[in-house]
């Protein structure tokens, strides 16, 4: 039996303050995740994302998001379940956003088969580094249930 | 008299932020706008006080997509102060990333960003979800310019192995080994890219440009060559200043960009192509000719094709480098700082990219200026919407609007690098 391969996904602009909150998360889960799971930073070139996760099982990506919610909101988006609202990924430095790249990668048939997306809100994108206070004070719960949902992604894989 | 607007907020597939707006007043356009909104970035005048090494990694920084050629146009400016010549296997490895950096870049725009206006799909989404297979080897052949940017660059975003004076380090002949079989497809892939984009419905559609490009006398100039256009312009690339000039315009925080004595000009793939065809390889040549194309081709809405044909004609090139590769002995040239200024001039995939900088004696530099290629082609990209317009004001609104944002990627526009941009409005009176 052939292990199942983990990856997780932190995508962000290390220098747009709060657009850096999957890498910091990835950063941190980098430390705490168990051995078997690969965990990458990207700054969301689109097609190296389809690259990434080619012959995972499971997937778990981290992305700022902006959608008018409370800053720190975590949203959870499973993309077996359904469609990826675009408007929640409206930034890409790379012509196509987080949500295009999966959208495609489903029209391709390349989704893996367990693909969660947490996004987390941000609320200060401007240029610079650091997050704000109420990204900043989500990170170690988003961190947590990403985890959460590793163990799970690693049986579903099995 | 009845009037319309045409309006895009968000101008979709293309880089950067920016819109549309279009005001007509009966059959009668009034107003073309191409508004751009992204935030001005402040490189130049952050460059100031800094060492002139530096500029390398800080003007990367500029463009996800093109950043090998802000490499290439500020290494080369500041070797020009300093008078070093970066030349023999040096200056071909070079040419293969800038190679790469082509390859990445047309196939993203010809498939994912421009291909959908053609055959009528909102997205590159929706194309892949009808022709999977088309979709599946543009990511391919993207791919093939990314692993050749990562390869000789460190990544593809951003690269870090480029310096003054060439690289930091250099591959062996069994680094790039692996990419003779990657190219052959690629060469192949980019022969079908043309087949394929040749078949596309295109608008009867051209203006009397000027196009302006990069020539060399021994190669299809990219990394460097003179400045040199269809109307008489042919200038070594320190005349700059003295030909172009940029100027502010209230709806845009992209600086316009024209030609002192004749105006607006158009820069990119379709110049080249027009100035440089006898420069192709006769495989490019005759991918063209079989697609339907003379060695001048004046219809912007055909870049598609010519942008194809230069993704052949970088497969080739990246082949041949590789074949005739041998590894130099040392990765760089050694580079001293020498008060004065210099000028470096490359052809970015969307067209020149113009870098000059003045340092002092310590290499401190006292003075930047940047012209992206999207600032020098605003200009044009405005009077193509306009004259579309007017050639198709019996269109419906959704069909113009459509019709206006595809005449628009023509270009391929990189409104982040320009921002120096795309929302679109078309306003009937």
């Amino acid at each position: 039996m052939t292990k199942a391969r983990v990856v997780v996904i932190g995508v962000g602009n290390p220098y747009r303050r709060d657009d850096a909150a999957g890498l910091v998360v990835a950063q941190r889960l980098r430390q705490e995740a168990p051995s078997h799971v690969t965990v990458i930073e990207l700054e969301g070139e689109p097609t190296a994302m389809l690259e990434t996760w080619r012959g995972a099982h499971a997937v778990v990506l981290i992305d700022a998001v902006f959608s008018g919610a409370e800053a720190g909101t975590i949203h959870r988006l499973d993309a077996q379940a359904g469609a990826i609202p675009q408007e929640l990924f409206r930034y890409s430095t790379h012509a196509l956003t987080v949500a295009e790249a999966i959208e495609l990668a489903r029209a391709l048939g390349q989704l893996p088969p367990k693909l969660v997306v947490y996004g987390i809100e941000g609320k200060d994108f401007s240029a610079g580094v650091g997050l704000s206070p109420e990204v900043e004070g989500r990170v170690a719960e988003l961190a947590e249930r990403v985890l959460r949902e590793l163990p799970d992604a690693a049986e579903a894989g099995a | 008299m009845r009037s319309r607007t045409i309006k895009v907020d968000a101008l979709a597939r293309v880089e950067g932020e920016g819109g549309l707006y279009v005001k007509m007043r009966g059959d009668k356009v009034v107003d073309v706008k191409l508004n751009i909104y992204e935030p001005p970035r402040f490189f130049e005048a952050f460059l100031r006080g800094r060492d002139f090494r530096e500029p390398v990694d800080i003007t990367a920084r500029i463009c996800g997509i093109c950043p090998i050629a802000y490499q290439m146009s500020s290494a080369q400016a500041m070797e020009r102060v300093c008078r070093v010549k970066v030349e023999g296997q040096l200056r071909a490895l070079r040419r293969l990333i800038y190679c790469g950096e082509w390859i990445e870049s047309h196939a993203l725009h010809v498939y994912l960003l421009h291909a959908p206006d053609f055959l009528g799909y909102e997205s590159a989404i929706h194309l892949a979800q009808d022709h999977p297979d088309i979709v599946q080897r543009a990511l391919q052949l993207k791919k093939v310019g990314n692993d050749l940017m990562i390869l000789l660059g460190g990544r593809e975003i951003h690269p870090i192995n480029l310096r003054v004076g060439g690289f930091y380090w250099v591959p062996t002949r069994k680094d790039l080994e692996p990419f003779i079989e990657k190219l052959k497809w690629a060469r192949e892939a980019s022969l079908e890219t043309v087949r394929l984009v040749a078949t596309f419905p295109f608008p009867d559609f051209e203006q009397d440009y000027e196009f302006v490009a990069l020539r060399h006398p021994d190669e299809y100039a990219i990394t460097e060559g003179r400045l040199v256009s269809n109307k008489g312009l042919d200038i070594d690339i320190s005349e700059y200043d003295e030909h172009f000039v940029e100027e502010h315009v209230q709806h845009s925080t992209s600086l316009h960009s024209r030609l002192k004595e004749r105006g607006p000009y158009l820069a990119g793939p379709l110049a080249r192509y027009n100035l440089n065809f006898d420069k192709l390889s006769p495989l490019a040549q005759q991918a063209a000719r079989d697609a339907g194309l003379g060695p001048v081709c004046r219809n912007p809405f055909q870049s598609i094709i010519v942008r194809s044909v230069e993704i052949l004609y970088a497969c080739e090139e990246a082949l041949r480098i590789i074949e005739e590769y041998e590894m130099p002995d040392k990765p760089a040239v050694e580079v001293r700082p020498r008060a004065g200024t210099g000028f470096g001039c490359t052809e970015a995939p969307r067209g020149i990219l113009y870098h000059r900088y003045t340092i002092d004696i310590d290499g401190i530099i006292l003075d930047a200026k940047i012209v992206a290629p999207t600032s020098q082609n605003q200009k044009i990209i405005e009077s193509d919407v306009d004259y579309f317009v007017r050639q198709n004001v019996t269109l419906p609104d959704d069909k113009l609007t459509w019709m206006c944002e595809q005449a628009i990627r023509n270009y391929d526009p990189c409104i982040s690098c320009s921002c120096h941009f795309l929302r679109l409005h078309i306003e009937r009176e």
